[in-house]
């Protein structure tokens, strides 16, 4: 059952080949990752069934959708929520009619999702009876949300629901989508360019380039790969999942625990025992061959260099792990000279000093 | 002087059974023409449109040959047992459905084209049919297109001249409608009938004008 939505979708448009073969987890959100034009919006239409000319197959929890040339589920056929980067609202129906749209045309069988409890949880209650003309765009985006919500969909597919918006209501649109991963059993399948987001929203991620498959996986899995991280330059970095041990109140710090060791941050506003997720990025890891004394920085972890790849000139990115089982945990961006000057190489043991982490919840 | 009102109503009457006949013959037509990526689309968009550059008085000379005893359409009513059309009542609707057929199909198809793929797609993933999301959000959608249709094709009709002369003649109570009866009482030299129905299709034009305008500004800015 982890591995519910199996998809392969192939069209020729002369300049444009995409070929894009992948497998979803039936639960959490996988983001369909990539830059503009890579294909990612035309795999989550194919998913819908809104391209009917691309050919393709498609079956969800083991029930075929479209095959490569017999079977085509037209898209009011197929239960899912598509939220588009325009919340595309009806402009002659008010919000609560555009949001019960859906549900109306569902059987009451199939009526899982409660028009309250959606509305509620996207802190909409009090725009129900407005017009959606007079909805600011990120409030219109939650009602977009809420709308495909009540269709009771048994996959939720969303694309690029944050960038038609500017940055303020991107800030307000995004601890919902956070909440909607939180509190919803059902699959999100979640387009983006944004490693922001991505790191912020997904577990399972599939990139893709030109139309094609480049690397899929769980979210740490493919950060990880280095030939992503070093594309990514400036922003590389590893995400990890970390709980909150201690607080301390007095500096006003938390202590976390990852899978590298232990973790002082600026107090977060969780309990002890919550998970959080940290992104640290490889241009603020640097590396020491003696653990550094009368240094201010406090998160100093002794690792092994795993890999080294030249990301720029002179710039180059180190994929450090624990040593003890050699799996890939962080990244380090250094420079060339200074890899020269401690005369590092693969396999050499060093320490690696972290000057921020990010959080991401 | 002594006013005679059944052109008044026989107009009203060939252009409410027009418009009624356009609108269920020209959504689908605009529909399709919205949509369409066929070859066949400009051909059959510059058709419909001919009635606005052809002089009247052509398109009814042809109507009137197809339609008569010795044409292709007449002979064949002839051999069902009907009576040819040229010079009836039906005649005179089915001369009007071509001449106003631009007048609802144009507005509509612009309406149409004017909503974009979006609404149909969102309505997609909502779970509503193709013919569902017609109803439900293309049409309520389109309001503004659908107005003008109906207006302009109620008030074309009600002016239609040309073609009307040609295949529906002059016969009181069956063919003669307003504006041949304007031009009858001008011939008679009956100027005072003739100013009360010109008057009067100068002021109903304007009224109806006017309230269109005043109809589609109000949606324009409720939608903004």
């Amino acid at each position: 059952m982890s591995r519910a939505i199996q998809a392969h979708f192939k069209a020729d448009r002369g300049e444009f080949q995409l070929d894009a073969r992948f497998t979803l987890p039936g639960q959490g959100v996988s983001a369909l990752f990539g830059d503009s034009g890579s294909g990612k919006t035309t795999l989550l239409r194919c998913i819908a069934g809104l391209e009917p000319k691309i050919d393709g197959s498609l079956s969800v929890d083991g029930e075929p959708w479209q095959s490569m040339d017999s079977l085509f589920t037209p898209p009011h056929k197929r239960p899912v929520g598509y939220v588009f980067q325009e919340a595309n609202l009806f402009a002659h129906l008010n919000v609560q009619q555009n949001i019960q749209f859906g549900e109306k045309r569902l059987k009451p069988h199939e009526r899982i999702m409660k028009m309250d409890d959606v509305v509620q949880m996207l802190s909409i209650t009090h725009l129900l009876k407005r017009a959606v003309t007079h909805l600011s765009g990120g409030e219109q985006q939650r009602v977009a949300i809420a709308r495909a919500l009540l269709t009771s969909p048994r996959l939720l597919l969303m694309d690029e629901p944050l960038s038609a918006l500017d940055e303020h209501s991107k800030q307000e649109v995004l601890p919902y989508l956070e909440r909607l991963h939180d509190e919803l059993a059902m699959p999100v399948i979640y387009v983006t360019h944004s490693q922001k987001e991505l790191s912020r929203l997904a577990d399972y991620m599939v990139w893709i380039e030109q139309g094609k498959v480049q690397a899929e996986g769980s979210l740490q899995q493919v950060m990880g790969r280095f030939d992503l991280a070093a594309r990514h330059g400036e922003e590389a970095g590893e995400v990890m999942i970390a709980k909150v041990m201690q607080h301390d109140d007095y500096y006003h710090l938390s202590r976390l625990q990852c899978r590298c060791g232990e973790l002082w941050v600026k107090r977060v506003n969780r309990k002890v025992g919550d998970e959080v997720r940290v992104h640290i990025p490889a241009k603020d890891v640097s590396i020491t061959l003696q653990p550094a004394v009368g240094s201010s920085i406090q998160n100093i972890w002794p690792m092994v260099i795993e890999a080294v790849s030249e990301v720029s000139q002179g710039q180059l990115i180190l994929q450090l792990s624990s040593g003890e089982n050699g799996s890939p945990l962080l990244l380090s961006r250094i420079t060339l000279k200074s890899f020269e000057r401690l005369q590092l190489k693969v396999a050499s043991h060093c320490y690696v000093q972290i000057k921020s982490v990010g959080l991401l919840q | 002087m002594e006013m005679d009102w059944q052109p008044v109503w026989l107009s009203l009457k060939l252009a409410s059974v027009t418009t009624l006949l356009l609108l269920l013959i020209g959504t689908p037509l605009a529909w399709w023409l919205s949509q369409t990526r066929s070859l066949f689309k400009q051909p059959i968009a510059a058709i419909i449109a001919l009635p606005l550059v052809l002089p009247s008085t052509v398109l009814g000379f042809y109507l009137l040959l197809l339609l008569g005893p010795q044409g292709a359409v007449g002979q064949f009513m002839q051999r069902l047992g009907l009576d040819t059309l040229p010079f009836t009542f039906a005649g005179l609707v089915v001369a009007s459905i071509f001449y106003s057929l631009p007048f609802m199909v144009q507005p509509l198809q612009n309406a149409f084209e004017n909503l974009g793929t979006k609404p149909l797609e969102s309505a997609a993933t909502l779970r509503a049919s193709p013919f569902d999301t017609f109803m439900s959000v293309v049409v309520p959608l389109a309001r503004p297109g659908f107005i003008t249709g109906i207006v302009l094709c109620f008030a074309h009709t009600i002016g239609e001249f040309g073609v009307i002369l040609m295949i529906g003649g002059n016969i009181p109570g069956e063919t003669q409608v307003l504006s041949i009866a304007i031009y009858d009482h001008v011939e008679m030299l009956e100027y005072g009938q003739a100013h009360i129905l010109s008057a009067g299709m100068v002021l109903f034009s304007f009224v109806v004008l006017l309230t269109l305008y005043y109809m589609n500004r109000r949606i324009e800015v409720r939608n903004r």
